[in-house]
């Protein structure tokens, strides 16, 4: 990767973490979190489907199992927040690879891939809801223990920082995607497996580094949660919500692009905010709002938000470059 | 999965209201003396909508009688103005809410609804030393997580529980002891599941028998296999916790099926004091008890909340009532406090006594955030109507137990 | 270990339920096999219809049964409206896009009817709900053997309009080849459409058959829609026939694991036999091709 491939990453994440310090209200700060951390679980969902073209419905699988690991080794065993929310990193991987391993081999794609993934994620959420450790449907509640080894900053802007770094990472990863002999394979098994596979691209091995990859990013999301907002039952964790808000980020962004997810989270989550303001007293008005903005976004933009014209010609420049990588 | 977006979004707003609210200036909005701004958050969208919504009625119509009543008195009549947010039945935007509130300059915030949804919320005010009134978040933890500023005026689960058990003890002892096994089914949350399992260790103590423990998915779309279960264990007690939709199909299964045992006992059922399904289904509902929420009986305001719920197009719940008594308490704190300094408020909850509004508390004092005077009613459902069968102090009407029809 | 009465009865049940999932599956099957298109706003859809019926009930005391005469073709309107002018022309044909359309069209209706009903659990309080049929020791819900019967001979009339008339040639026609049937003159937008309120009205039906014995919310319609996806890759996707033997193995399997393990642990039985017909048998038991 040259400089000039770095440079816009690295302009969007200085803007980031300077956002906090420019004297942001609490809701703001909280708005801002709330974002990174669907950007984050989007970066993730991006890699397997944006680059990958594996549409997984399911990713709740892997936010939960880093969220509950994250919480669960600091709560049950005493580890240290940084230790657990590496392990629920490691564990969210591992957790990908297995499904990945399952579901590639039995040669699943497009519908099929999506519902196997999405059926993974329901019966976590059931079992979670039903054990013991995960403190069952009752949930846990982590001890606010502000700190740097408990990773819980009395002063949010820092857990910001955090988050950008995070994201950080996840967008370099995304970009070296586009640039690397890797991201190369990647996708050309999206645009024609059968073909990438005569070229002596090992298809199998391809898809499960990126579903690791990806399902790590999105584990790294749910551990940041949890360490947030402290709280964390089977629903928020293995629930459908998620699963959603990782895959609309990227594909109303602009999907198998490095900044996709980000700016599709930036998007909705600031539309949801803005139609806040327009039920007028009536449940249900602002959804409805929502829901039709989102219908138009698609209608006009089908693309994603990065295929809107202004940037259109660059990123068909790039799939070219990257196609006759992968050739 | 059409749910999926839902559980997790944003809130009611007055109109008008400048978009840019989340940047809104708390120190200027505050200032204004006329009026003191009260927070009321609810889930009125998502899964739990339909208890939210209630709890914002009966919040607004608190705020309506205190105002109409000449405002707070302590302080030179000053009107209450609701600031009010919707949690989404989502964690996270429940603490979203909860900035926006702080932002908008509430002096104190009185909801919640649902353990998950408190939990974030009080955690969320706590960083602005934000006054936070649980109306019923039951979990115990909720008021033993440290946080000065978060008070619960229910009975938590644990309390709730206790007095159900020795009730339910009293009552068979008093038929001459009708009743020796039980069949529980509860709802996979964290209502149904706490209980069940508390009641698994607690009912053998007490001299009965469990013969089966029954859980079920919310929604549940069928109710066939679990009464096939009871009809075949032949219990003399069923123990029923879920929600509404699922209480309903579970006593209408029941009683398509023909299986009447000596009792059903709910404990925090959720149809089982709900005025909606006694008048859907008066035959369904006859005879059915609970140990509940509740609001005291005697006290006249009680019927008159009930009738302004009907009048608004609602079948009266708990919810109302508990709200509307939690805003009256959080006003009156807000009076004790001379104004609306927040930890004034939050010094005048922590050490003083409050009246309860409708609710059987007696004076409603908090030790370490938990209201001690709280506690739950059991009712049974007599001639299509909802009736209070116990403690005596509350009772209307004597227990139908065993069930004769 | 239960009495065989008790198993039997069981079994009974799972038929019964089984059938009325098969119904609400054969519409997203049918949009599945026909568009290729996975329709995130079914559950939406059938709480529409639902909420018809109980509207039809609650003002005009209209028998839910004799309310489908109305309810369907207003739900194959719908449904033909839908697909025609709004999912069609804003998802341009891309099938992510179609995903994404039909999630916000389930927010805007389920949210649509929370605005318009609030949030309020609703019941039909009429008293066919408890009627039974007595089979010897065996009591049958009324309204649940009439949603069986119902069910399948939907399915039946379905599967004579798809194999028996022209409108049910173009569909087959389209669902094979798309480009072909357009060469021929078919019009497939009309096709798809036509497909698509098909599928709406089998969720009509559909409801017409739950209400008796349910109730609705905003939401209830969810509740279904997974069951159905599982249906609907048990049974093969795109596949008629499939999606009624689907349904009724899903009915029965659901009672017995409910019967055994309890009715949360019991949706596990659901989800494993998902996975593994996914990863053993992905084109299901009907299905023709991956």
């Amino acid at each position: 990767m040259s400089a000039r491939d770095l440079l816009p990453a690295i302009v969007v994440l200085a803007v980031l973490a300077a956002l906090p310090f420019l004297g942001l209200s609490g809701a703001l700060l909280n708005f801002l979190v709330t974002t990174l951390i669907i950007a984050l679980a989007g970066l993730g969902w991006n890699v397997l489907g944006g680059f990958g073209g594996q549409y997984s419905f399911g990713h709740a699988a892997f936010f939960g199992t880093g969220a509950y690991a994250t919480a669960i080794l600091q709560m049950k065993l005493g580890w240290n927040a940084w230790g657990a929310l590496g392990a629920g990193i490691g564990l969210g991987a591992l957790v990908g690879l297995a499904i990945g391993y399952l579901s590639f081999r039995a040669g699943l794609r497009g519908s099929y891939f999506a519902l196997v993934t999405l059926a993974f994620a329901e019966v976590f959420r059931i079992l979670a809801n039903a054990a013991d450790f995960t403190g069952g449907a009752a949930g846990l509640l982590l001890p606010l223990r502000p700190g740097l080894a408990t990773l819980q900053f009395a002063d949010r802007r820092f857990f910001v920082l955090l988050l950008v770094a995070f994201v950080g990472v996840a967008l370099l990863a995304s970009r070296w995607l586009e640039r690397s002999r890797f991201g190369a394979h990647l996708i050309a098994v999206r645009e024609n497996e059968e073909a990438a596979r005569a070229l002596g691209v090992d298809a199998l091995a391809v898809k499960l580094r990126a579903i690791a990859l990806s399902a790590a990013i999105t584990a790294a999301a749910g551990g940041l949660y949890v360490q947030y907002f402290l709280y964390l039952d089977a629903g928020v964790a293995y629930g459908t919500w998620i699963s959603v808000e990782a895959l609309l980020a990227p594909i109303v962004g602009g999907i198998g692009t490095a900044f996709g997810p980000l700016v599709g989270a930036i998007a909705l989550q600031g539309l949801g905010e803005l139609t806040k303001h327009l039920a007028g007293g009536i449940p249900g008005i602002d959804l409805v709002v929502f829901g039709a903005c989102l219908i138009a976004v698609i209608a006009f933009a089908p693309q994603g938000l990065l295929g809107l014209r202004p940037f259109r010609r660059r990123r068909k420049a790039r799939d070219a470059r990257a196609a006759t990588v992968g050739a | 999965m059409t749910s999926i977006l839902t559980p997790s979004r944003r809130a009611v707003l007055r109109t008008g209201l400048a978009a840019t609210s989340l940047v809104a200036m708390p120190a200027i909005l505050r200032a204004q003396g006329a009026t003191v701004k009260l927070g009321i958050i609810q889930p009125v969208t998502g899964a739990l909508a339909n208890d939210g919504d209630l709890g914002k009625l009966g919040a607004e119509l608190a705020v309506q009688d205190i105002n109409a009543a000449g405002g707070l008195k302590s302080l030179g009549g000053a009107k209450l103005e609701i600031v009010f947010a919707d949690s989404r039945s989502s964690p996270e935007v429940a603490a979203q809410e909860t900035e926006r509130l702080n932002g908008e300059g509430v002096a104190a915030i009185v909801g919640g609804f649902a353990s998950g949804l408190c939990a974030t919320a009080s955690q969320a005010a706590s960083r602005y030393d934000l006054p936070y009134l649980i109306d019923v978040g039951v979990a115990d933890q909720l008021t033993q997580r440290g946080l000065k500023n978060t008070f619960r005026f229910s009975p938590s689960f644990g309390m709730v529980t206790k007095d159900a058990l020795q009730r339910l003890v009293a009552l068979n002892d008093a038929a001459g002891k009708p009743a020796r096994t039980v069949v529980i089914v509860h709802e996979d949350g964290l209502f149904g599941s706490g209980l069940a399992k508390l009641l698994q260790a607690e009912l053998p103590k007490l001299g009965f028998e469990i013969l089966e423990t029954v859980s079920h998915p919310t929604p549940a779309r069928d109710m066939a296999n679990v009464v096939l279960r009871i009809r075949s264990l032949q219990p003399d007690l069923v123990i029923p916790s879920n929600y509404y939709g699922e209480f309903v199909l579970l006593a209408r299964t029941m009683l398509q099926q023909r299986v009447r045992p000596k009792g059903i006992y709910a404990i925090l059922g959720g149809g089982a004091s709900s005025l909606r399904f006694v008048k859907e289904f008066p035959q369904a509902a006859e005879g059915i008890m609970d140990c509940n929420h509740w609001p005291d009986p005697k006290n006249p305001l009680t019927a008159e909340l009930r009738k302004r719920t009907e009048a608004a197009g609602r079948a009266f719940a708990y919810n109302v009532p508990m709200n509307y008594s939690a805003v009256r308490l959080m006003a009156e704190a807000i009076e004790k406090a001379g104004g609306p300094d927040r930890l004034k408020i939050i010094e005048a909850l922590s050490t003083q006594s409050f009246t309860s509004g409708v609710m059987p508390y007696g004076q409603s004092k908090f030790v370490n955030g938990q209201n001690t005077s709280a506690l739950p009613l059991n009712t049974q459902v007599q001639g299509g109507d909802v009736k209070v069968i116990a403690p005596p102090d509350f009772a209307q009407a004597k227990a139908n137990f065993p069930f004769k029809a | 270990m239960y009495a065989p009465q008790i198993l039997i009865e069981a079994a009974l049940n799972g038929l019964m339920t089984g059938a009325v999932y098969a119904l609400i599956a054969l519409g997203l099957t049918l949009v599945y096999g026909v568009l290729h298109i996975i329709n995130f706003a079914h559950g939406a859809l059938l709480t529409v219809a639902m909420f018809a019926v109980w509207g039809a009930f609650a003002l005009f005391h209209v028998d839910p049964y004799l309310a489908m005469v109305v309810i369907v073709p207003l739900m194959f309107g719908l449904g033909y409206g839908l697909q025609r002018f709004v999912i069609g022309p804003a998802s341009h044909g891309n099938d992510n896009n179609v995903l994404l359309v039909t999630l916000g069209l389930s927010i805007v209706l389920e949210n649509g009817l929370l605005a318009l009903f609030s949030s309020d659990t609703r019941a039909l309080d009429s008293d066919a709900a408890l009627q039974v049929i007595e089979l010897g020791p065996l009591l049958l819900s009324t309204p649940r053997v009439i949603g069986f019967v119902a069910a399948i001979a939907v399915t039946g009339l379905l599967w004579l309009v798809l194999n028996r008339t022209d409108t049910g040639r173009a569909i087959r026609a389209v669902a094979r080849e798309k480009l072909g049937a357009r060469l021929v003159g078919i019009e497939v937008d009309h096709v798809y459409a036509v497909t698509f309120g098909l599928g709406c009205a089998c969720l009509a039906v559909a409801a017409c058959l739950l209400m008796p014995t349910y109730y609705v919310n905003p939401r209830s319609g969810a509740a279904f829609v997974l069951v159905a996806f599982t249906i609907v890759v048990l049974g093969g996707m795109g596949s008629i026939a499939g999606a009624l033997v689907g349904g009724l193995v899903i009915g029965v399997v659901e009672s017995f694991s409910g019967l055994l393990l309890g009715d949360s642990l019991g949706q596990i039985g659901i989800f494993l036999i998902f996975i593994l017909v996914l990863l053993v048998r992905p084109t299901g038991l009907f299905g023709a091709r991956a």
